[in-house]
């Protein structure tokens, strides 16, 4: 288990990032926490030509609020980012997804944006953030752009990112008055990935919901908003009969595989539950 | 071959690296520090977790060009030539090792852990080895040696 | 002379050093200079014709030493052995066709390991698929892959069961698995072409028969394989009792590429190539009178060992063999036991050995009786214990039982457990539609295994014409150097299990000092150290025979230490007493430094007694007792000491998602008598932690193609802290009058009674029979749906 060669460059800025990721395209790979990429080069599974570790980029890891929402540096480390006082204050929902990413020393290693870049279907920060309906900025020699979340995950593993793009930064919507959320996974083991994950935002007023956005990962081939629960739920005053049919909605809009330890019945079916218990939650969070 | 400099254990060390080389095997075969154990290679069992920059960390999902510059803990770190800790003192009076190889890991996280929740509860003592495999013990002893070790602080 | 040490929880002296991170494991030693790297190609498909494999391109790699194929492997070795004839040669490393995923095709040798995986992928591999056989009942009835079938009969079952007023009849799937130790394995080869000899440094756990199975491959005699297991290893739980067969591997890589050859296995090999427990299919019949009384069982087995009987299989089948009636007084038992093979990595020894898979056959058919019979299991359990007043109890199938209060054990454990409050809770909590339930169970856990009963593996007509196997024994050594200093070599090869502290606190009684004072070497040298066979740590033997044999090498020091005392100070051996490092005359202030005494049997050996060899040293062995060879019957003692244990399980699952909840654990143990209760405790905890992973997450899986689907540690769910059951134990001590110091192993029975225990009460809260291992929460939640 050890990676086979790659040539390792290690920019001392974004220009210098930018180039050369400009100059190899997709014979380069990034290497920001290697929290999933190093596993995958010591496997072989990945085999760049390139590696660019960006972990050296001045002024990539800052967490700040402003304009409603949070920005998150892409190298801002997960441990820091749910424990940074602007995502305690604005973005509770990362802060309940931070805990079921792998393990107190990977979250001291793994990035904010080296998760989403990644775009592990199985992942919890792209679905807090497809859930909230933040965005990433992805920054190239041809210029900078901001993907909206919705847009950035495309399948298992692939995100809009093009091959000389680097993700320089998260946005995460900030939580106001009235609005509630929660983040609800089922994992065999603590750590593991979920075998079933959902993360629920509700905005509430006058005792209704005014928005709703569900949204599940894992049993998905990406982070997923499902539309018919939010709609259920739109204009609604939740209660448990009306959580339990938000869950079957989603239960109704996944078609999950069977996995190693889950049948696809299962999958769906605890997709279901898991919408359930946080519809019910981010309501009560809300009110 | 890349030439890096880094610090372990206060001493520091001038040597040239392929960039393939992961930190664990740096750490273990270049330096001779054989206390930091490898038991997967793929960060699930904890064994090679060692401190980096006053972090805990996975040295197997470290390459040790990466940590040139750094300073860097390790097991043999921790007493030096003194005697135990108390944390290490807890896991003997606990019986918290058996065959020993995922200890110096868990040792590593412990201390990096503690120095961040002075006064943890026990939940957060299990979550905290939820990262880190032993095979021999049962946790149970461990859990109880990294409580005594915070209640000595 | 009082023990004073023997007994106590003394923290260990192993843990000043590996608490420093200054272990002694192999990949920490350059035991041969100049060693190149080697890295194993393994067979991508379950069942293939290797059409051709060429390393050319490999070889051509610059840092490429050379490549070891299987072909050389045919060439330059011998099958490995086995405890049976089986159709399908096993080798070191596959010739023409791969049986399974991961299986040895070539080594790869070159300057570092990174080069050597680099080479790895330029060796060409054709495969040619073969339909893979992963279905142990198809492998049964085809012929080729069924390696055994025995029957066994004692007693008179079918009457009994004819007569019976209920018979369960049930069929129970134990899963594969593996102990994962964390450390892999790992060999360092060196041939030597000169005297044709090889040394191979490996974290080998013994047995040490398999050296001879080694040796025997690789054409030499005992004396030309010198194997050397370092002072510490990471674990092992049985699965590093295979590391002998990368020895040859290696050793073959060594001799044909004239280097030393160093291998040190990672996680995905490991679980891929390595070792695991058998999976098993057991069809029950178990009868019983109306009052519940166990009359007669018969057990049909099919004995998974995956691709080929590698050595020591098929022992898992008959390790239980003396056991086959658990705990209880049965008289009429019947077993036919087949072994298959499969396309799947071989097994071997793993932490219980046999006892998972029988007792959670039986346990589970106890609970499903109980059910049936309108019985609380506990009280079925009570009425067919052995009695204590019944001990030694000779079982039908052979087994000699030592000592216990079975019944007083399960008492503690109801009475820790609450047990009758626990059952009031479940009926109230099923009543609110909630799923909770209650499982016992009551298992004898055997150590110190026969070296004999793997020959029940054969009939005995194949056997009478054979030598004979039997017994388990140990060798020491203790010595005392010219300054008083006191040294004790051990051949048990422990990993982890705190060997050299509890030696030291045995040395210590006998000599009359502190345990500080007494050097334990725990590295094991087949050239320098005193072994048999049955060296090695497993079957729970160190606290029975091994530390026997440090005791015997121990006296008979103490003993000379007396007689050249006696002598200097003119009195009778007999009046004098060791004691705080010094021999002293009973009842006197006379005495001299134990020092001083090794110093005269060094220094002034014409002061010694007329006739007394000079030097202060003795090795010693020592044989448990009673393990004669199988009988014509087919009866064995096949282990030479038997704990018990008696363990309850509350359970609650979660009707939603299928998750099971372990709400309270009781084992109690009787053990016989605890050398150092702090590592007892350490072996129940980690036991139990291993018997709570198979039932509740651990399984090692195929998909229909023979692919391995846990290959890694993120597919293999070993259990982890957050996951573990709460534990509660209790202990008696009844000494075994087996053992010299009275005790009797412990470190295997919770993984025997955990998956039982936790079975019975997940089938109690479901209300159904058809559980199977481990109980995830998916899983469950089928059986709800």
């Amino acid at each position: 288990m050890k990676p086979a060669p790659f040539r390792y460059e290690r920019p001392e800025t974004l220009e210098e990032a930018l180039g050369l990721l400009a100059e190899h395209g997709e014979e380069a790979k990034v290497l920001a926490g290697g929290q999933s990429l190093v596993p995958l080069l010591s496997m072989r599974f990945a085999r760049p030509a390139v590696l660019v570790d960006v972990n050296r980029l001045p002024g990539l890891d800052g967490i700040a609020a402003e304009n409603g929402h949070v920005r998150a540096g892409t190298l801002a480390r997960q441990s820091a980012f749910g424990e940074a006082p602007p995502v305690l204050e604005r973005v509770p929902l990362a802060t309940e997804a931070v805990p079921h990413i792998g393990h107190f020393a990977t979250r001291n290693r793994g990035t904010v944006g080296g998760s989403i870049a990644h775009a592990d279907a199985r992942a919890e920060l792209p679905l807090a953030l497809v859930a909230l309906g933040g965005s990433a900025v992805l920054a190239s020699r041809r210029g900078r752009r901001e993907v909206a979340a919705d847009d950035l995950f495309v399948t298992h593993f692939t995100s809009a990112l093009e091959p000389d793009e680097l993700l320089v930064e998260t946005l995460w919507p900030a939580a106001g008055p009235g609005w509630g959320c929660a983040f609800e996974e089922l994992a065999l083991r603590a750590g593991d990935y979920a075998l079933g994950m959902t993360a629920c935002v509700l905005h509430i007023e006058e005792a209704r919901i005014a928005v709703a956005r569900v949204a599940v990962g894992a049993v998905t081939d990406r982070p997923t908003v499902i539309p018919e629960a939010g709609e259920l739920l739109a204009g609604e005053a939740v209660d448990a009969t009306l959580a339990r049919e938000a869950g079957r909605a989603a239960a109704r809009a996944v078609d999950p595989v069977d996995s190693l330890h889950a049948s696809a019945a299962y999958q769906r079916h605890l997709t279901g539950l898991l919408v359930e218990r946080a519809v019910l939650r981010a309501w009560e969070a809300a009110l | 071959m890349i030439p890096i400099e880094i610090t372990v254990n206060g001493r520091r060390y001038r040597e040239t690296v392929p960039a393939r080389l992961l930190l664990s095997d740096f750490i273990r075969h270049t330096l001779g520090l054989t206390g930091t154990h490898v038991g997967c290679e793929h960060g699930v069992c904890g064994c090679c977790t060692i401190i980096l920059d006053g972090t805990s960390i996975r040295s197997c999902l470290f390459l040790a060009v990466q940590a040139d510059g750094s300073e860097l803990r390790t097991v043999e770190g921790l007493a030096g030539g003194g005697e135990l800790t108390a944390l290490q003192r807890a896991f003997r009076e606990r019986h918290a090792l058996q065959c020993g190889f995922c200890t110096p890991g868990i040792l590593m996280a412990a201390v990096d852990f503690l120095g961040r929740h002075p006064e943890p509860s026990r939940e957060q003592v299990v979550g905290l080895l939820s990262g880190h495999l032993c095979r021999c013990t049962g946790y149970e002893p461990i859990v109880e040696a990294i409580l005594d070790a915070a209640g000595e602080r | 002379m009082r023990q004073q040490w023997v007994g106590r929880p003394l923290p260990r002296f192993e843990d000043e050093a590996l608490l420093r991170g200054a272990g002694r494991y192999l990949d920490d030693l350059d035991p041969a200079p100049n060693a190149c790297h080697a890295a194993v190609l393994r067979s991508q498909l379950a069942h293939a014709r290797i059409a051709k494999l060429d390393p050319s391109a490999a070889l051509e790699l610059p840092g490429v030493v050379g490549v070891l194929t299987g072909a050389d492997v045919a060439e330059l070795s011998r099958p490995f052995p086995a405890g049976v004839d089986c159709p399908i040669p096993y080798r070191a490393a596959a010739v023409d066709v791969a049986r399974y995923a991961g299986e040895p095709l070539a080594v790869v040798v070159a300057r570092d390991r990174y080069v050597a995986e680099d080479a790895l992928e330029l060796v060409e591999v054709d495969y040619e698929p073969l339909e893979p056989v992963l279905d142990p009942l198809t492998a049964a009835a085809t012929e080729r892959l069924l390696a055994s079938d025995r029957s066994f009969r004692y007693g008179d079952p079918e009457s009994a069961l004819a007569s019976a007023h209920l018979v369960v009849r049930e069929r129970f799937a134990f899963p594969r698995w593996s102990g994962t130790p964390l450390e892999c394995y790992g060999v360092v080869a060196d041939w030597d072409e000169a005297t044709g000899s090889l040394t191979a440094w490996a974290n080998f756990q013994g047995p040490f028969t398999l050296h001879s199975v080694a040796a025997a491959a690789l054409g030499l005699p005992g004396s030309k394989l010198r194997l050397i297991t370092p002072p510490d290893s990471g674990g092992s739980f049985g699965i590093k009792s295979t590391v002998y067969a990368y020895v040859v591997l290696m050793g073959l890589a060594s001799r044909k590429l004239g280097v030393p050859v160093r291998w040190i296995e990672d996680r995905l090999e490991h679980l891929a190539g390595s070792s695991g427990a058998t999976a098993r299919i057991t069809d029950v019949e178990a009868g019983f009178s109306a009052d519940g009384e166990l009359l007669a069982l018969r057990y049909d087995v099919v004995e998974d060992v995956g691709a080929y009987v590698r050595a020591p299989e098929p022992a898992t089948l008959y390790r239980m063999h003396g056991s086959l009636s658990g705990a209880y007084r049965v008289r009429h038992v019947a077993a036919r036991n087949r072994v298959v093979t499969t396309n799947r990595c071989p097994t071997g020894l793993n932490r219980g050995f046999g006892g998972p898979q029988l007792y959670f056959a039986l346990e589970r058919t106890m609970a499903i009786a109980a059910r049936r019979l309108s019985l609380d299991p506990a009280e079925l359990a009570r009425r067919n214990l052995i009695r204590a007043d019944e001990q030694p109890y000779r079982t039908p199938s052979g087994g000699l039982y030592d000592s216990g209060d079975y019944a007083a054990c399960l008492d503690d454990a109801l009475r820790l457990a609450r047990y009758e409050e626990r059952v009031a809770e479940r009926d109230r909590a099923r009543s609110e539609g909630r799923l909770v339930g209650i499982g016992v169970a009551c298992i004898v856990e055997p150590s110190i295994s026969n070296m004999g009963y793997i020959t029940l593996a054969r009939t005995p007509e194949q056997r009478a014409g054979e030598l004979p196997k039997s017994g388990n024994a140990e060798g020491a050594s203790v010595q005392v150097s010219p300054l008083g200093g006191i040294t004790v070599r051990v051949a048990t090869a422990g990993q982890g299990q705190g060997h050299a502290t509890v030696c030291a606190q045995i040395v210590a009684d006998q000599l009359g000092v502190g345990p500080a004072d007494v050097e334990v070497i725990t590295e094991m040298d087949t050239s320098t150290s005193a072994w048999t066979v049955s060296s090695g740590s497993y079957s729970s033997r160190f606290s029975g025979v091994s530390a026997g044999a440090v005791l015997r090498a121990a006296e008979r020091v103490a003993a000379k230490a007396r007689r050249i005392a006696a002598h200097l100070l003119e009195c009778d051996p007999d009046d004098v007493e060791l004691a705080g490092g010094r021999a002293v005359v009973t009842g006197s202030a006379d005495g001299i430094s134990l020092r001083r005494v090794a110093g005269v049997a060094h220094w002034n050996p014409e002061a010694l007694p007329p006739g007394l060899e000079p030097g202060l040293q003795a090795t010693a062995f020592h044989a448990a007792p009673n393990l004669d060879p199988p009988d014509a019957d087919d009866r064995i003692a096949s282990s030479a000491a038997h704990g018990f244990v008696a363990d309850v399980a509350v359970v609650e699952v979660e009707r939603e998602t299928g998750r099971v909840l372990v709400l309270d654990y009781v084992s109690v143990h009787d053990a016989g008598r605890l050398l150092n209760p702090l590592l007892a405790a350490g072996q129940v905890r980690g036991s139990f932690a291993h018997g709570a992973g198979v039932a509740l997450l651990e399984r090692t899986v195929y998909d229909a193609d023979g692919n391995l689907l846990t290959g890694s540690f993120m597919d293999y769910l070993c259990l982890t802290a957050p996951e573990l059951p709460p534990l509660t134990t209790g202990h008696r001590q009844s000494p075994s009058p087996f053992t010299p110091l009275g005790a009797k192993g412990l470190g295997e029975g919770t993984t025997m009674s955990v998956p039982a225990a936790i079975g019975n009460a997940v089938a109690d809260a479901l209300g159904r029979d058809d559980i199977e291992l481990p109980l995830t929460a998916p899983r469950v939640w089928e059986l709800l749906a």
